[in-house]
């Protein structure tokens, strides 16, 4: 293929699309293309459509409407959950990229005793399964929320900060990853070259290395964000009775029986994360 | 000329403050060390450690009358676990877990060759394209994939409006449901790292091999595979290690029916309140995690040329 | 301003955490004005020795002065020295005019005047005009002149040149070399110059210091580099040598006289020190070695051989010359005439006579 491109630049296009289409085994691996992202798109697709529905049961296509959108924005409960949602994912992206920057620098930067065995615990909140930290965190809480009350008096409760603390435990590690891929094709002389013209190390962070690793931690803090906004497992656990976020919203209405108020729910917060997603390239792309 | 001017060392001029508290700092690495590196340590210990720690001790307490914990020390969670009740449990799991595992990799390793052979114009939109359902709402996707199999979802009314079928099939709550949805959920894991790999794959060999009298099936078997192995690895582990503790998907689409480790800890947590037992449960799990994730660097090692 | 040296370096060595040993005992003072270049070959320590005098590296052992005081652990934004890096080092994210300016904005220069200094700078390397390009708008060439600009804006004291022009290609190196020395002499600063390539270094250089193994080998201008190595090292990496090994049997003033194998005397250069009988090796240059037909014997100093390969390279023709059976010679002769017209002077098995002037062959001790 490429050497037909070389050689013939003006047909190549043209002769390397019908060789692809024509040979029986790409029409294999082509139509697997076109179910797999049938099979991504597909369920998500028609979520969206049928929030639209005019009807109750939602078997047959009836009629269009936005009554279910309508209902959803009057609905105190969602505006409440969306508005914890977001709360807690701006604190927790902000805390998180802090954080998950901080270390990564310091693991690409220094090195200190028992420098694997920290990394090594790091990568830990990214492969332990979520129930699992879901659990430990609601277990950690409860003990030390009872120690707190029987020897200090001082009464804590599940809600808002515990779901907050939670989310940055496990995004911080997402943050640092990315933001340590980023150190990683990092050129140092550069923070040599502004060394060697007079800038002092905090200088040279200032002006070399943040702009520098700038995209790294946008797209660390997008990460975050979009973590912090789905995740529904360890916010179930962390919750208590108090706090609601969009995921356990619907959570509580699916298992309650389908509705077509979900359907247009579950629609905003699909498009939501796939607009970020689609921004996130956008940015990247532009740099 | 400006520059030629031979200028004599420039006088330092004096430092601030904060100059002067961030050259203290400098000079001092363990300082600098440790405000770049406390915060993430101090997060991780306090909040991950630390919990993970307290649970491993309750996996060895015992539970009250009323489901509180008391500390008598005692083996009885992880030996209860033996028990085949239980035992079941765990082998669906993973029985499920390599099952999606297997079928991801069926549909994702033609999927990602296609990828890195087509023209590279195309190659970041298909990526961004098999990227936006892994960034959307796992619950949300779980729930598309509960609307479409329902008894009144849109594939039985189909089937019965094209008149194959009289009465719905039940697809919802069964096993086919979960691995579906956990399919469904973490098939872009296996896409991601098959692509990688595949990418940097020389397709040179392929050439070579075929020129040395290799049929296009041994051509895959003893060149590609071989090479392409450390992204199978990858994305296998990439499945299944959610695949085995998940909790959101069995819990929606087996709905009871289909009970994986996931839903017996939330159980013993929310509903039966024997933390200890659960304590034990989430540390067999974590311990297969763990093993797998060990195998994979094991033989990620052994890969790397 | 005195006589201190600008830089001087007293019996450095730099030893990294992994016992290789970069730099060994080195000890080089640098005029102010100079332009003095560490030329060696990759490894040889030359680029960990600017590195230290930057402060991007600390000596493991010996000090190293700018402008007559001590460095110690001085960092590299006190030292009154600037780099111009062998990949450029450009900041990404700056204009041109913005990477010219950061040296001064660092040191808090007033806005107005950064701005003329800018201007000036970028005129100096003749990029005015360029100024809100950002670095990958610009071509190697372009890119080098900015990071000669943005160091040269700070009025160092010395300028450190880190294989500058290594990235570029041949007909822009050579018109670069030109222009550097040409910076180098309007700016008046002193010029710390590494390369591996030794036409460069002999080109630009007031001074070399030829490195090897961590170690200085030889000290001089380009003349004594190249006329008087001293050490086979140096005569063999820079230009071309012919090393001729044997015993010395005569010694007569200025002349030495070499027998190669026991049966070919050569004359050479004398050197103090030489004993007959010593083992020594002769380096003489192809270029020197003048080739005749032979039936114009004469009798000093003339050498007799079989040419056994003749290669022709555009401006001279190579002769592989055997003297002996275990020894052969190079002769590089200019090709003066067209030698389509003239034809072969000398062909392959012709019997030739060498000879050179005796000063230009160099003994080299065993």
């Amino acid at each position: 293929m490429s050497t037909t491109a070389t050689t013939a630049p003006q047909t190549a296009p043209l002769a390397t699309r019908r060789r692809w289409r024509l040979k029986p085994g790409w029409l294999v691996l082509n139509s697997n293309v076109l179910l797999t992202f049938l099979f991504l798109y597909a369920p998500i697709v028609i979520l969206v459509i049928f929030s639209f529905n005019a009807s109750r049961q939602q078997a047959v296509w009836v009629g269009f409407t936005i009554e279910w959108y309508e209902q959803m924005i009057r609905d105190e409960r969602v505006i409440a959950a969306a508005k914890n949602s977001l709360i807690i994912a701006l604190v927790s992206t902000a805390v998180s990229t802090v954080i998950g920057t901080l270390t990564a620098l310091a693991l690409d930067r220094f090195r200190f005793r028992a420098k694997t065995a920290f990394e090594g615990a790091m990568y830990l909140p990214i492969i332990v399964p979520e129930i699992v930290m879901a659990i430990s965190l609601l277990v950690f809480f409860n003990t030390s929320f009872n120690l707190l009350d029987r020897w200090l008096g001082l009464t804590l409760k599940f809600g808002l900060g515990t779901i907050t603390i939670a989310h940055i435990a496990f995004s911080f590690p997402f943050v640092a990853v990315v933001v340590r891929a980023r150190l990683a094709d990092f050129d140092r002389t550069l923070e040599q070259a502004a060394q060697d013209l007079g800038a002092n190390e905090w200088q040279t962070f200032r002006y070399v290395t943040l702009p520098l690793l700038m995209p790294g931690i946008l797209a660390g803090a997008l990460l975050a964000f979009t973590l912090s906004i789905d995740d529904f497992v360890i916010t179930f656990f962390n919750a208590g009775i108090g706090a609601t976020t969009l995921p356990l919203e619907i959570y509580g209405r699916i298992r309650r029986g389908i509705t077509p108020e979900v359907n247009a729910l579950s629609a905003v917060l699909l498009l939501a994360s796939i607009a970020l997603v689609l921004g996130s390239v956008l940015l990247q792309r532009r740099r | 000329m400006a520059l030629a001017e031979r200028v004599e060392t420039q006088p330092e001029r004096p430092a601030s403050l904060a100059a002067r508290v961030v050259d203290w700092i400098r000079r001092r690495s363990g300082v600098k060390l440790s405000l770049v590196l406390g915060p993430g340590a101090f997060w991780l210990v306090v909040f991950f450690l630390i919990p993970l720690g307290v649970v491993l001790a309750y996996s060895f307490a015992s539970r009250g009358a009323y489901g509180q914990v008391i500390w008598r020390l005692t083996l009885e969670n992880y030996t209860r676990f033996f028990d085949w009740l239980y035992i079941r449990v765990f082998l669906v799991s993973v029985w499920i877990a390599l099952l999606t595992t297997v079928i991801c990799l069926v549909i994702g390793y033609p999927f990602a060759f296609v990828m890195a052979r087509v023209p590279r114009r195309w190659r970041n939109a298909l990526l961004v394209l098999v990227m936006v359902p892994f960034w959307t709402n796992f619950l949300v996707r779980t729930y598309a994939i509960m609307l479409l199999l329902r008894n009144e979802g849109l594939i039985n009314s189909a089937l019965r409006w094209l008149g194959i079928i009289e009465q719905p099939v039940t697809m919802l709550f069964t096993t086919f449901a979960v691995v579906l949805g956990l399919v469904y959920g973490y098939l872009p894991f296996m896409i991601l790292p098959l692509y990688a790999s595949i990418e940097k794959f020389d397709f040179t060999l392929v050439e070579a091999a075929q020129d040395l009298g290799a049929n296009t099936w041994q051509v895959f078997t003893r060149v590609m595979l071989p090479l392409t192995m450390p992204g199978v690895v990858a994305g296998s582990i990439l499945v299944f290690i959610p695949s085995v503790g998940a909790f959101v998907t069995p819990d929606l689409l087996g709905g009871g029916k289909v009970v994986m480790i996931g839903n017996l800890i939330q159980q013993q947590f929310l509903t039966v309140r024997h933390w200890p037992f659960g304590s034990a449960v989430s540390f067999v799990l974590m311990a297969v995690v763990l093993i797998s994730t060990m195998a994979y660097f094991r033989v990620g090692g052994e890969r790397r040329v | 301003m005195g006589r201190t040296a600008d830089v001087e370096l007293r019996n450095v060595s730099k030893v990294f955490d992994n016992s290789v040993v970069a730099v060994d005992d080195v000890s080089l003072e640098i005029e102010p004005g100079e332009f003095f270049s560490l030329l060696g070959p990759s490894g040889c320590g030359k680029t960990t020795t600017l590195r230290m005098i930057a402060g991007f590296e600390m000596p493991t052992s010996g000090e190293i002065y700018i402008e007559g005081r001590p460095m110690g652990e001085t960092p590299p934004f006190r030292r009154n020295v600037n780099t111009v890096f062998q990949n450029y080092a450009l900041f990404p994210h700056m204009t041109v005019a913005e990477n010219v300016a950061f040296g001064l904005r660092m040191k808090r220069v007033p806005r107005d005047e950064i701005a003329r200094r800018v201007r000036e700078a970028l005129q100096l390397v003749r990029l005015a005009g360029f100024e809100d390009r950002y670095p990958r708008q610009l071509s190697g060439g372009q890119q080098q002149r900015v990071a000669l600009a943005r160091a040269l804006i700070n009025r160092p004291r010395v300028l450190l040149l880190d294989e500058p022009l290594g990235a570029l290609d041949l007909k822009l190196r050579k018109e670069m070399q030109l222009e550097l020395k040409h910076l180098q002499m309007t700016v008046g600063i002193t010029f710390i110059y590494v390369t591996h390539d030794q036409e460069e270094a002999l080109t630009m250089s007031d001074r070399i210091a030829v490195m090897n193994a961590g170690r200085v080998l030889q000290v001089g201008t380009p003349l004594e580099i190249y006329e008087r190595p001293s050490s086979r090292f140096v005569a063999d990496f820079i230009g071309e040598s012919n090393f001729l090994e044997g015993r010395v049997t005569g010694l007569n003033g200025q002349q030495v006289t070499v027998v190669i194998d026991d049966r070919v005397p050569v004359p050479a250069r004398a050197q103090d020190g030489l004993a007959v009988g010593e083992q020594v090796t002769v380096a003489i240059r192809p270029e020197k070695i003048r080739l005749r037909p032979p039936g114009m014997e004469r009798t000093d100093g003339c050498v007799r051989g079989r040419v056994e390969e003749v290669v022709y390279i555009g401006t001279d023709t190579y002769y592989l010359v055997r003297l002996t059976e275990r020894c052969t010679v190079r002769v590089r002769v200019q090709n003066s005439q067209n030698r389509l017209d003239s034809g072969e002077a000398v062909g392959e098995g012709a019997e030739v006579l060498l000879s050179w002037v005796p000063e230009t062959a160099m003994v080299l001790k065993a």
